[in-house]
């Protein structure tokens, strides 16, 4: 009687159960309980909860807010590509654009102080990969997703696509600047 | 009995030619497949290799598409609908279903596989595996996957078939083999997987033909990836019950208790689908409820499931060597291993990579807030290079050795070389795994082409110098892994051609298969009433291991930015 042959009682449910299968099913079930216990408690205590706020847009309604958020907080244009920087007040609204092949604007923060950053895709799918900061966001067309920062360290933090996104998927880049 | 019948000489089972016949042509569709997704996969590592720097950008995002579609899909696939026919006819000893129906169902899967290729190599669908919309694809890239999935779909369908002539015929008492169980486990899932893929790629070749407006993005994920998601469960269901199979022939070992190994493979089917969500973690639009649910209450049954079969195989392997004799210290058994037959090594290698490698990783990374940190980072194919290169393809690569004697009626040519294999694609694969998880715990983007930003005009991202490092170490692994993978295809396919024939009732000049210990023999093994005390010590460094890991990321996580 192996695996490859029927067992030898006709009704397997009642074979016994070996003692070291006990002892790991347990173990294997209390861990899981434990790890079914971290998420919502890390929602009560952690402060890394991504917020599932999503509103519909469409590219046009999306570029439109952000071109106003634009114009409204500008403070220079800066580096190859002369995008304007964008410095919102502290607990304001936030808006970046990911499209074929950047993020738009480059935006400047205050360590400490938190933000409402709107992120929503102009064509197709993206990823907003901040880094060295390592937080990692899908970003789709259509839907309007709202998520609070709260910048801990200053310097100057990338922005990387990490959805492909066709052959410039690699020239996707853009700027957030963290100031004290 | 019919003359379609033969008995085999090592084994003693009874073997339909049909049924044979669909096992090889599977198995040697299977692996061209792993050939080409594995000349596909060298040019991806040599291109992220940063001194080295392969491809233009073009040709290596169509490589990537081809790479993961040929290994991921159609090798595991077409290995799988072998596995099926195996586990029904040859282990059942019937008569195979409709062979005209399995033929049509091969039929359709090389077609996809060829269009496939064709589509992909042509230039016109290098949109990935995942082929995400709104980004589009050549509506054959769709077509093409519908016609391979519909292949699979009759090819699981004359498996259930067979099934039921088994037990009209009465080939077999009682219950089926485990094994038939795992197989029966993963053809269920098949089912759900190529339905939920139906509902998501027929919409999608219409729009891409121009008859639906628009394929919204979420929509395509979710169901997407209960398709995507779900046709690794069929890999993993289908290399568990290769694991128990290759610990009867190798060992002639005896699940511990199939109580509990049946009831862990049924709770997959209950419990793996839903564990789709955890690719849509940090999406828009998916609440945070919804994502706990399906990540923990769901996946976590499932995970501990894949942890009962990582303590019940070695385990009857355990208490099969104690039952022979091997039964003083913590691991005589495992010593006395045949560790120069690759179809122990191999099983064995993919055992402890898929636990320690990619289960703690993916377990970990599945979890709602951790995944912040590693979504869409090279960690992701990190961990997946070890449950389905290590964990799948190892298991299936060991079993082959086994099937070439015994189904193919060739000797093996090349021994020695193959009792290595399994050690360099392993290693080599291991290295891959551990060096693109590092990599992506550093911030490095999967699927990406140049992470110097030299092609940017001068906006570029430093990474942390060590990336560059971890970048090479995988390059040189995926040389490694790519060497044993080009000897397995070698060894295989040379010995399908050029092996010797084994006469009709001549039996193998190698090990073929294993007496089991008898009742008797299996009295008083162990240590103070536990009957496997070395696979419990293994089994707790194991889990302390993943209890130390997954509060370390939770650890590195409470240092980033606040989200909220």
């Amino acid at each position: 009687m192996t695996s490859l042959s029927p067992p030898k009682d006709r009704i397997w449910w009642n074979e016994p159960i070996e003692r070291s299968e006990l002892i790991w099913i347990t173990i294997v079930f209390l861990w899981g309980l434990v790890m079914t216990f971290m998420m919502p408690f890390w929602h009560v205590v952690g402060n890394q909860n991504l917020s599932t706020e999503t509103y519909r847009t469409t590219p046009e309604r999306f570029m439109q807010k952000t071109q106003a958020f634009v114009d409204e907080y500008t403070v220079r244009n800066e580096g190859p590509r002369q995008y304007p920087v964008v410095k919102p007040p502290p607990g304001g609204d936030v808006y970046m654009v990911a499209r074929l092949w950047d993020f738009w604007p480059i935006i400047e923060l205050t360590k400490g102080e938190t933000y409402r950053f709107h992120l929503s895709s102009l064509d197709w799918q993206h990823g907003f990969s901040l880094q060295p900061a390592n937080i990692n966001i899908q970003v789709l067309p259509k839907y309007e997703h709202v998520v609070s920062f709260t910048p801990n360290k200053s310097g100057e933090y990338s922005v990387i696509c990490n959805e492909y996104c066709g052959i410039g998927h690699h020239l996707m880049i853009g700027k957030i600047i963290v100031v004290e | 009995m019919s003359q379609q019948f033969r008995i085999c000489p090592d084994t003693g089972l009874k073997l339909y030619q049909p049924a044979e016949t669909m096992i090889k042509v599977h198995a040697v569709a299977a692996v061209v497949c792993l050939l080409v997704g594995g000349i596909y996969g060298l040019l991806v590592g040599l291109t992220r290799w940063p001194a080295v720097h392969l491809l233009p950008a073009d040709w290596f995002y169509l490589a990537l598409t081809g790479h993961g579609l040929n290994v991921l899909i159609f090798w595991c696939i077409f290995f799988e609908i072998a596995l099926l026919y195996f586990a029904s006819s040859v282990l059942l000893g019937c008569r195979l279903a409709v062979p005209r129906f399995a033929w049509v169902g091969f039929a359709l899967m090389v077609i996809g596989v060829l269009m496939n290729n064709y589509i992909v190599m042509s230039g016109e669908a290098s949109v990935m595996m995942t082929s995400y919309a709104p980004m589009e694809a050549h509506p054959l890239f769709y077509l093409s996957l519908i016609l391979f999935a519909v292949g699979a779909l009759v090819g699981c369908f004359v498996f259930f078939g067979t099934l039921v002539i088994a037990k009209e015929e009465k080939t077999y008492e009682g219950s089926v083999p485990l094994v038939t169980f795992g197989a029966i486990t993963a053809a269920i899932i098949a089912v759900f997987t190529i339905i939920s893929g139906a509902i998501i790629l027929i919409p999608t070749l219409l729009w891409s033909l121009g008859f639906l407006a628009e394929i919204d993005a979420l929509m395509y994920r979710l169901i997407w990836w209960a398709f995507g998601h779900s046709s690794q469960q069929i890999n993993v269901a289908a290399h568990i019950t290769v694991w128990y199979a290759i610990a009867s022939i190798v060992f002639g070992a005896k699940p511990m208790s199939e109580k509990v190994s049946r009831m862990a493979f049924f709770m997959y089917i209950l419990f793996l689908q839903l564990a789709s969500v955890h690719h849509l973690l940090v999406d828009p639009g998916v609440s945070s409820e919804f994502k706990m649910f399906n990540t923990s209450y769901a996946m976590y049954l499932a995970v501990m499931a894949s942890m009962v079969h990582g303590l019940t195989v070695p385990g009857s392997i355990e208490s099969a060597q104690r039952a022979k004799g091997f039964n003083s210290g913590l691991f005589e058994w495992l010593r006395r291993a045949p560790w120069g037959n690759p179809t122990f090594s191999g099983m064995f290698i993919s055992l402890v990579g898929f636990g320690f490698l990619g289960g703690i990783s993916g377990v970990t990374m599945g979890v709602e807030q951790i995944n912040i940190l590693v979504h869409n980072t090279l960690y992701v194919p990190g961990h997946f290079h070890a449950t389905v290169v290590i964990g799948t393809t190892l298991a299936f690569m060991a079993l082959t050795y086994w099937l070439v004697p015994v189904i193919f009626r060739r000797e093996l040519i090349w021994k020695r070389l193959a009792s290595w294999q399994p050690y360099l694609f392993g290693l080599g694969m291991a290295g891959v795994s551990v060096f693109l998880m590092g990599a992506g715990t550093l911030g490095v983007p999967r699927r990406h082409w140049d992470i110097t930003f030299s092609t940017t005009g001068g906006i570029v991202h430093e990474f942390p110098a060590a990336a560059n490092t971890l970048l090479a170490l995988s390059g040189l692994s995926v040389l490694l892994a790519v060497l044993g993978g080009a000897i397995f295809c070698l060894i295989i396919v040379g010995s399908l051609l050029f092996g010797r024939k084994l006469g009709v009732d001549e039996k193998s000049s190698t090990f073929i298969i294993a007496s089991p210990p008898s009742d008797a023999d299996y009295e008083g093994i162990g240590k103070g009433g536990i009957a496997v005390p070395g696979t419990l010590v293994m089994a707790i460094v194991f889990f302390v291991a993943f209890a130390v890991y997954y509060f370390i990321n939770w650890k590195y996580l409470a240092q980033t930015w606040g989200i909220s």
